[in-house]
């Protein structure tokens, strides 16, 4: 039993007439997913590269029952898609635009608290489960069914975590890419509860990077709360401090938010953390057995 | 995005928090003439993106004119250098010339976003002029927080909570709370990721100002302020981190020899991490973003290039938003136009990948392939090692 995203889910693409909108759309329906359509305020009733679209959210879960909005909005305009669908019913949100004001986001998660909805990123690769249903941006041939928990703040770091143990014949129950921003929607401890709770999952590999403290806070959780093996990565061990590293979250400032200090909570939680992003895959293997 | 500290007044001014009288000058010349306008003793302050610029001797204080066009001679065009500034220092190129203060308390005021409270927070405290970060290391109860409202905003409540926790009473509260919600409303106006004034003085006849400001802006709402971005002072930062913002490109330069380019900031840092775990040293984080057009490669290629440490590039890709396809045209294309020389080891997986690698094989380019991103990191940092 996978989480958030199954055989079940029904996607409408927000930003579905644009190019990353269009291309993705099309490989998540290769991959198997049910993409219903998409939105494009203004271009509603026409039809894009064979999907319909629609005006708003709301049409697409009023005439074809969306349940999952996937947004590839531009940033100036993301976090109103992001309210737009939640606004419209749909209980999982997942947003893998890049680059919007954290204000903005300040906002939309407090809206999103007087909501049912769930919001995944933004500045996400999005979610997969394997062999069911991919919504997001990955490419979807890497994966391969099975029981191993990922999650993530990275998008290729991840794929490069899947690739390893692909290779190694390990599968995946479902891989999360929770974004690399510093207000997203789900956080590692929310995503770990999930974990935590599937039964289809036996073990799970998180990737953290420098800046904040979700990795401290997950290390929190997952010592209260986490029976099930973890496996822990931290990237930026050689991030200068002060400079952000490409993600709007990944800063070590004011001497917190350090690889080593993450490193650490996590060794103290029990997880099995890994120096090298070369050994995820492998080290996943053996703390599973496999 | 930095800005000065003359163009953090002005803004402050414009939104209605004070600050000392005061203007900017780029001579001595200039700097006495301010003083003159100013009359009595003033204060030259150095305009570069550092702080600890007083231990540095980067301000200065004048009696006279005369000795503001001095003091000014004095700090113009020197290497200022700070535990922030990079090592050989920063130049200056500006001096603000305000009016001294007689001072009677420095505290401290500033505003960020809290990420685990995902909303903006305000910080107060009594220890102001003094490094806030080791104030908040040693003695957190002296720091006061108000989490606004992310809706909302900042309540009267809670200005007034923190004003009366500096210890403001009678007109300096007053002028204490209007100040606090007045620099909130530029922080959410202009984007701000971070207004900080340290310190706020009381002076001796009971007025609050900002004696010194920094501003620093959320980089990701800056299409939104035009006014913001025409404040950027390129000089004061590093020409290649400017080029390669020119290009839409996230690169921070680093000290080591062998040039990264990858796609996506996480596997860009377990890049540089994987590269240090080899033996070697990263020249560079660089992320060429999911949608990477083959004018963006090539523009990576001509910054990588461009710094005379680089020995070898390893590239390491692995497709999602980019497509591995587009990818090799754009490694072919650059190769091709640059004439470039250097080593370079491609790791690619992902989306059309195959199609990527035979447009590299009929490239005829000498390109060194990779297994898997240790082998790539290996190979990189050998071929940059033989060719030191």
């Amino acid at each position: 039993m996978p989480i958030l995203v199954d055989r079940s889910t029904r996607v409408v693409v927000q930003g579905i007439t644009g190019k990353e909108g269009a291309f993705h759309a099309a490989r998540c329906k290769e991959y198997g997913t049910q993409v219903v359509g998409g939105v494009t305020p203004g271009k509603g009733g026409t039809t894009h590269e064979g999907f319909p679209v629609w005006n708003t959210v709301a049409e697409a879960v009023a005439k074809e029952g969306a349940n999952c909005a996937l947004i590839f909005v531009p940033p100036p305009a993301a976090a109103d898609a992001i309210m737009e669908a939640a606004a419209g019913g749909i209980p999982l949100v997942i947003c893998i635009t890049e680059g919007i004001p954290a204000a903005d986001m300040v906002r939309t998660r407090h809206y999103l608290g007087s909501t049912k909805s769930r919001l995944i990123g933004p500045n996400c690769p999005g979610v997969i489960t394997p062999g069911q249903a991919k919504v997001g941006i990955m490419p979807g041939h890497i994966h391969k069914p099975g029981d191993v928990g990922v999650l993530s703040r990275s998008g290729t770091l991840t794929y490069e975590v899947v690739g390893q143990l692909t290779k190694r014949g390990v599968g995946q129950s479902t891989c999360v890419g929770i974004g690399g921003d510093p207000v997203n929607g789900t956080s590692f401890v929310d995503a770990l509860r999930l974990f935590n709770e599937d039964a289809g999952t036996r073990a799970i590999m998180m990737i953290g990077e420098i800046g904040g403290t979700a990795e401290e806070e997950a290390a929190a959780y997952i010592k209260a709360s986490v029976k099930k093996p973890v496996v822990g990565f931290i990237c930026g061990q050689t991030a200068p401090p002060g400079r952000r590293m490409g993600h709007a979250g990944a800063i070590i400032a004011g001497g917190k938010g350090t690889a080593a200090e993450k490193m650490k909570a996590l060794q103290d939680a029990g997880v099995t953390v890994v120096k090298s992003p070369a050994d995820m895959g492998a080290t996943v293997a053996r703390v599973i057995g496999a | 995005m930095k800005i000065h500290e003359y163009q953090a007044k002005a803004l402050l001014r414009e939104f209605g928090v004070a600050v000392p009288r005061g203007e900017v000058a780029e001579t001595p010349a200039q700097a006495r003439a301010v003083a003159q306008r100013l009359g009595g003793r003033v204060v030259v302050k150095a305009q570069v993106h550092a702080g600890g610029r007083g231990k540095a001797g980067g301000i200065k204080v004048a009696d006279d004119p005369e000795r503001a066009e001095q003091a000014a001679a004095q700090i113009l065009g020197m290497m200022l250098k700070t535990p922030q500034t990079p090592p050989e220092g920063i130049k200056v190129r500006r001096v603000l010339v305000e009016e001294a203060s007689a001072i009677d308390r420095e505290l401290y005021l500033s505003i960020t976003l809290d990420r685990a409270r995902a909303t903006h927070v305000v910080m107060a405290s009594q220890s102001g002029g003094m490094d806030i970060e080791e104030v908040a290391a040693k003695t957190p109860e002296k720091i006061l927080r108000e989490w606004t409202h992310p809706a909302l905003g900042i309540a009267d409540f809670q200005a007034r909570r923190l004003a009366f926790g500096l210890g403001l009473t009678g007109e300096p509260f007053k002028q204490g709370v209007a100040l606090i919600r007045s620099l909130f409303a530029l922080y959410l106006a202009k984007d701000c990721s971070l207004a900080e004034i340290n310190p706020l003085v009381v002076t001796n006849d009971g007025r609050v100002f900002a004696l010194d400001a920094k501003l620093n802006f959320d980089d990701n709402a800056l299409s939104r302020h035009k006014d913001v971005m025409e404040l950027r002072d390129t000089d004061e930062e590093d020409p290649l981190d400017v080029e390669a913002s020119r290009y839409g490109l996230n690169y921070i330069k680093l000290d080591g020899d062998v040039g990264c380019m990858v796609n996506g900031a996480g596997l860009a840092m377990a890049t540089m991490d994987i590269i240090k775990l080899a033996g070697g040293a990263p020249a560079n984080f660089l992320d060429v973003g999911g949608g990477a057009s083959p004018e963006q490669i090539e523009n990576a290629f001509r910054i990588l290039s461009s710094d005379p440490n680089v020995k070898a590039v390893f590239i390491n890709v692995f497709g999602g938003i980019l497509r591995v396809d587009r990818l090799a045209e754009g490694v072919i294309a650059a190769v091709r136009k640059l004439g470039l020389t250097l080593p370079v080891v491609l790791r690619a997986e992902g989306t059309n990948v195959e199609q990527g690698k035979k447009m590299l094989a009929e490239s005829g380019l000498a390109l060194t392939m990779a297994d898997d991103m240790a082998d790539g990191a290996k190979k990189a940092v050998e071929l940059a090692r033989r060719n030191r």
